[in-house]
């Protein structure tokens, strides 16, 4: 769904192995697996259980536990129900909903188009090197409101703290583009390759 | 303590134009003389190694979207910034392409004017963010904004203002707002009808056209209330130095960013 390329050639850029897995099947042959993402969640959840993706990726992430990233789209999908467009249900990994950013506060606007700082959890081994509010880069309308505190990896403030990342076992998400946050964002994808959940 | 506003963007522009067969950056000045500048990929690392915020391409070679997803293709192999892409986009296929091989948002400019629901069509299916309405504009001699179209060659009566609050109305996710008057002038943004466009929309508002100096981008910020200001001619030549000229524009007090 959308921006495959700019993650391919990051990951390579950074010394990983990418294929782009257009079959279900090719999901079994892979170590770890990146979920990428611009666009709207319709699109997007409609493709993946028409071609048999859903099931393969509950299979491989969920049972098989290989390391997973989710990017923007790709990490909003893994709620329970996003409600842009319409209602959909999502691939329910985490306990949480996707809903539209208000902008109560006049110079916070809709949609989020920027660099901004985040406060992370440093424990988590993927933000290694990573020295805290550092800024990544944000586009997007809609965010992902989790029901537990405790999957929280990351928030930002706009102007009041919204999920910026996830991590739950095997799965790490990021509302921010790692991909187009130059050197910082080229460093979590190292530290990506490297995870060992 | 109250945090700190979302800080203002620097994003250079490369426009590019058909040169033997290959697309290379230009500069122009009132949409017309074309001066040619280098190559994108360099260029763009260029401004990728100054921290720049994000990049624009603009397509005014006419030589259709293949060729300018051929570039950004070739970018997004070694630049790993936002990429906002435009020129010549027309239909759903165009964006689904150019999304495909890197950019992150599409520039609309001359098909949203001629059927505007497209704007909607597009944020619908691809999300708001994604979608970037690109108003070009012309002060008549009786003083009267109009927007062009078409590359800046075809008149219509819209006013810049009403069209940009439409154009949100009708789903686009941010706006890129350029006076062809001050195109390539080096003079100084046009304000008066910016500082308008940001009252009445929501939505970010990328300003462009004439910067020459560091205090130009401070009055786009702070006069006009630009969330991004977008230049070509002013990064295109070596002596302006994005990181010079961020911190001039930080020390005039708007906040950008500072991290390298």
């Amino acid at each position: 769904m959308g921006n495959l390329m700019s993650v391919k050639n990051a990951i390579e850029f950074v010394g990983g192995d990418v294929i782009v897995c257009n079959k279900p099947e090719d999901l079994d042959k892979i170590e770890r697996i990146i979920l990428p993402g611009v666009g709207a969640i319709s699109n997007c959840i409609k493709k993946l259980n028409e071609s048999g993706f859903t099931n393969s990726l509950n299979h491989e992430v969920l049972i098989k536990k290989k390391p997973t990233l989710g990017i923007c789209l790709g990490m909003q999908v893994m709620a329970s129900i996003s409600y842009e467009g319409g209602e959909h249900k999502c691939l329910n990994w985490f306990d949480a909903e996707v809903i539209k950013l208000t902008s109560p506060n006049v110079g916070y606007k809709v949609p989020s188009i920027n660099w901004h700082p985040i406060n992370f959890d440093p424990t988590i081994p993927l933000f290694e090197g990573i020295p805290q509010n550092s800024e990544f880069y944000f586009v997007h309308s809609y965010f992902m409101n989790l029901k537990s505190d405790n999957q929280l990896a990351a928030s930002y403030n706009y102007p009041t703290p919204i999920t910026a990342a996830i991590l739950k076992d095997n799965i790490f998400a990021t509302q921010f583009h790692p991909e187009k946050s130059q050197d910082l964002g080229l460093q979590l994808l190292e530290n990506f390759l490297r995870w060992n959940p | 303590m109250e945090p700190l506003k979302p800080k203002k963007r620097l994003i250079p522009k490369l426009l590019l134009s058909n040169r033997d067969n290959n697309l290379v950056v230009v500069i122009t000045k009132y949409f017309d003389k074309r001066i040619l500048i280098g190559d994108p990929l360099s260029q763009s690392k260029i401004f990728q190694d100054q921290s720049a915020d994000e990049l624009i391409f603009l397509n005014i070679g006419n030589t259709g979207i293949k060729s300018l997803c051929e570039v950004i293709a070739r970018v997004s192999e070694e630049i790993f910034m936002p990429l906002t892409v435009g020129g010549g986009v027309r239909s759903d296929n165009d964006f689904r392409q150019l999304l495909k091989y890197g950019a992150d948002k599409i520039s609309i400019n001359t098909v949203a004017v001629k059927n505007p629901k497209f704007i909607t069509e597009m944020a619908y299916k691809y999300g708001a963010q994604c979608v970037v309405v690109s108003i070009d504009y012309r002060i008549d001699e009786e003083g009267k904004p109009l927007v062009y179209i078409e590359n800046g060659k075809t008149k219509t009566n819209l006013d810049p203002v009403s069209w940009a609050k439409q154009a949100e109305e009708f789903g686009a996710g941010e706006l890129l707002i350029c006076c062809i008057n001050q195109d390539g002038s080096k003079d100084g943004l046009e304000l008066e009808v910016l500082k308008k466009i940001t009252e009445v929309v929501k939505i970010p508002v990328i300003g462009s056209g004439g910067c020459g100096m560091a205090i130009h981008f401070v009055d786009g910020f702070i006069s006009a209330n630009c969330d991004a200001v977008c230049a070509g001619t002013f990064f295109a030549h070596r002596d302006q130095n994005l990181i010079q000229t961020r911190s001039q524009i930080f020390n005039s007090g708007v906040n950008i960013r500072m991290q390298n």
